[in-house]
């Protein structure tokens, strides 16, 4: 009988740490945002449209927002971006644009031909403001409360069933009864 | 040996050709192979990623370092010094104008934790969340040799029980 129970003891010991592996691959690739419960980084950056407006994180206090990273050089970001546009004809909450790195030109002629679905882009030339985020990908979408704080953060392409499911129930009562 | 080198190969019975023995056939293809393996291996140095040399030597070294112990967050299994992708030599940028601000090398470190988290770490830090990831191989060891320790007690102690000699197999007549 003792001469099963160490194997056998191991072999549980085994099992138990594999099944945990499998029960966390659908995370795997998602690296959870040391943001979340933190002050949304603070950034003062040209607005992509009106070469004249800046916008900084003390502009965007008082209301929750969402801030989506995006770049006319992301393929999934044309894949999420009819479903932006469907968030912002609901009128349920803001979205503001982050423009990763990219051309200006080329920005305004993407949400020219695709339908602008951003309250206002602001402009990352230099990608500073995407890594005080800790944005490693686009797109990537952050839902910000009033007080300014990130409630949430999503990466890959926006979808409906991800907006149900993480984005709507983290909003207060009033503002998800809208929609 | 020689019966699988080609026939034309083999030099003349009792003709002795210096230098074109199996030995030196074995050296040129010991070299081939040597050679092969050095340019393969001197190649990512001749496709070096980052090429920023700061001028002072010293910052140089630790710049080198922690780029080095920095994950690619895009790529994941590389580090910012390796990885061509524009994200990584953003984050070079970061780490050598840290640097050259004077900025400490735990100054850099907890910069990009505190936007990407542990995970950034190659050598991730000793804290009661990653303490099992540095002490699984030490607590693995000892339950290894203790394992082994009482394997070893266990047939030492057979030895004394059995004295008898060995019996010996007589070979099929």
């Amino acid at each position: 009988m003792n001469r099963f129970l160490l194997p056998l003891g191991a072999f549980a010991l085994l099992v138990i740490v594999l099944a945990m592996g499998i029960k966390h691959s659908p995370e795997k690739g998602i690296i959870p945002s040391p943001l979340i419960g933190k002050a949304a980084p603070s950034f003062h950056l040209p607005v992509l449209n009106d070469s004249a407006r800046t916008l900084s994180t003390s502009d965007l206090k008082g209301r929750w927002y969402v801030f989506n990273v995006w770049g006319t050089w992301c393929v999934s970001c044309r894949e999420e971006h009819s479903f932006l546009l469907q968030i912002r004809k609901s009128g349920l909450i803001p979205v503001i644009g982050l423009d990763w790195k990219d051309d200006d030109d080329q920005a305004r002629e993407w949400l020219a031909q695709l339908g602008n679905p951003y309250e206002v882009v602001a402009v990352d030339r230099d990608g500073r403001t995407a890594i005080d985020w800790g944005v490693y990908g686009a797109p990537e979408t952050f839902l910000v409360n009033p007080q300014g704080i990130v409630v949430y953060k999503y990466v890959g392409p926006l979808t409906p069933a991800a907006w149900e499911t993480e984005f709507v129930p983290r909003l207060p009562a009033h503002q998800a009864a809208k929609s | 040996m020689t019966g699988l080198r080609p026939a034309f190969r083999r030099p003349p019975a009792g003709a002795a050709v210096p230098g074109r023995g199996a030995s030196s056939d074995l050296f040129v293809r010991a070299l081939l192979i040597w050679l092969t393996m050095a340019v393969l291996s001197s190649t990512p140095v001749v496709l070096a990623v980052d090429t920023t040399q700061l001028a002072n030597p010293a910052l140089q070294t630790r710049y080198l370092a922690l780029t080095h112990e920095l994950r690619c967050m895009q790529c994941q299994n590389q580090t910012i010094a390796d990885s061509p992708v524009g994200l990584a030599s953003d984050m070079r940028r970061e780490v050598r104008e840290m640097l050259l601000a004077g900025k400490s090398d735990d100054d850099v470190r907890n910069f990009m934790v505190a936007r990407y988290g542990e995970f950034i770490l190659f050598r991730p830090r000793f804290s009661a969340r990653t303490a099992w990831l540095w002490l699984a191989p030490g607590v693995l060891l000892l339950i290894g040799l203790i394992i082994a320790v009482r394997v070893v007690r266990q047939r030492s102690a057979l030895v004394g029980q059995d004295n008898e000699p060995v019996e010996e197999d007589s070979p099929p007549t």
